[in-house]
């Protein structure tokens, strides 16, 4: 983590205290929303599922107790790759997750 | 207290969007040119954007005391066809003389294609020889890590241009580092979803500092939000921060970046009238 330039002048207690119930809602969110994917009629159709082992892997990095959890988990979700694309015909928006080339590829 | 937005896309916003921003604050505008949400059939398409941007929409702002400043550019999300990104390159030179043109932009990556790549090059050789200032976009999502690098990497190798006339946009904590240790400005855009929040436009500025440093809404035509720098600022208040630093991150830094264009007219700043507390 690098060390603040700019410093919080906020104690450890006030910002838990003024952010801890929005984060606990966004937690309570997720929670649905994995539950709600779990539960999706549609079993047979993985495509996407790439998308949620990535998110489940990013996850774990909240609490490894590594710190710098921001730009690790942006990374964990970034593509490893450095070559430019062949070419972008059809493509316009992004996932949200890179999806591995293979099942041996890890991002 | 005023303001200043590097980069909004004000097109795609309301009449009420202007009344709002200037009644919090907003002095001065700047708008890169980028995509409409869907692909322009011709380069015609473009001939008509850029009119709205250099002779329409200044005049829009003007009416709420706004000074509006734009860039023009093939923006990365159609530079996959060359052909028409060629096209539109060729009648950027005419645009590059309206009083409100401050430079080249928004160019970038969307993809991080070799088409795009290609592109992003011919347009870094235009602002070259033409000697203007240029405003990066940068990929969203899983592809921004690549594309920033792979942009930092095109204007080093093919282009002379100072990398202190050049700001790369969109800059989140994976990628704010690089940027600012190759010597670019970094733009933070407080963007619903895609990009960052007002909380965590703070959290960088804590982290890494605010010199070359702008904040921006980025605010267009998706889901999105033109007062979030107001919000941004009540953000830093609320953490206890001073009122030279909140200054700095929304009203210094862009003036002093948008500077690099002798077009831009510094506006001048109000500070935040303080009311005495009830007796």
């Amino acid at each position: 983590m690098p060390s603040s330039i700019n410093p919080c002048p906020l104690t450890r207690t006030e910002i838990i205290t003024s952010n801890f119930i929005a984060n606990r809602t966004r937690m309570v969110e997720l929670a649905a929303y994995l539950d709600r994917v779990e539960r999706a009629a549609s079993g047979e159709d993985r495509n996407r599922d790439f998308l949620i082992e990535a998110l489940v892997s990013a996850l774990a990095m909240l609490v490894d107790g590594k710190g710098n959890r921001t730009q690790r988990v942006l990374e964990r979700l970034s593509d490893p790759t450095i070559e430019p694309l062949v070419s972008a015909a059809g493509m316009k928006g992004a996932d949200g997750a890179y999806r591995p080339k293979s099942k041996e590829e890890k991002p | 207290m005023s303001y200043i937005d590097p980069h909004i896309h004000m097109v795609s916003r309301t009449t009420d969007d202007y009344q709002n921003m200037a009644q919090a604050g907003c002095v001065a505008i700047s708008e890169p040119a980028f995509w409409a949400g869907f692909d322009r059939t011709s380069a015609r398409g473009f001939y008509d954007y850029f009119r709205h941007l250099t002779v329409q929409e200044p005049r829009r702002a003007a009416a709420y005391g706004i000074r509006h400043y734009t860039w023009v550019c093939i923006n990365p999300k159609e530079a996959e066809d060359l052909v028409l990104s060629r096209e539109v390159i060729a009648m950027i030179p005419e645009f590059l003389g309206a009083p409100n043109v401050i430079g080249i932009g928004e160019v970038g990556l969307n993809k991080n294609s070799k088409n795009e790549v290609t592109i992003l090059e011919e347009q870094l050789a235009l602002a070259d020889k033409y000697d203007q200032p240029v405003i990066v976009h940068t990929p969203h999502l899983e592809d921004k890590r690549k594309g920033t690098r792979l942009i930092m990497d095109a204007i080093r190798h093919s282009s002379r241009i100072d990398p202190k006339r050049v700001l790369i946009d969109h800059v989140e904590e994976h990628t704010i580092r690089d940027v600012l240790d190759r010597g670019f400005w970094a733009g933070i855009s407080m963007y619903p979803n895609v990009k960052g929040s007002p909380e965590r436009g703070v959290d960088l500025i804590e982290n890494f500092g605010a010199e070359r440093v702008c904040m921006n809404s980025s605010s267009d035509w998706g889901a999105s939000d033109p007062l979030v720098i107001p919000k941004a600022r009540v953000e830093f208040r609320r953490r206890r921060h001073s009122e030279d630093l909140i200054k700095r991150c929304t009203f210094t830094n862009a003036l002093e970046f948008l500077s690099n264009s002798p077009k831009f007219e510094a506006p001048k700043y109000e500070a935040p009238r303080l009311e005495a507390p009830h007796k």
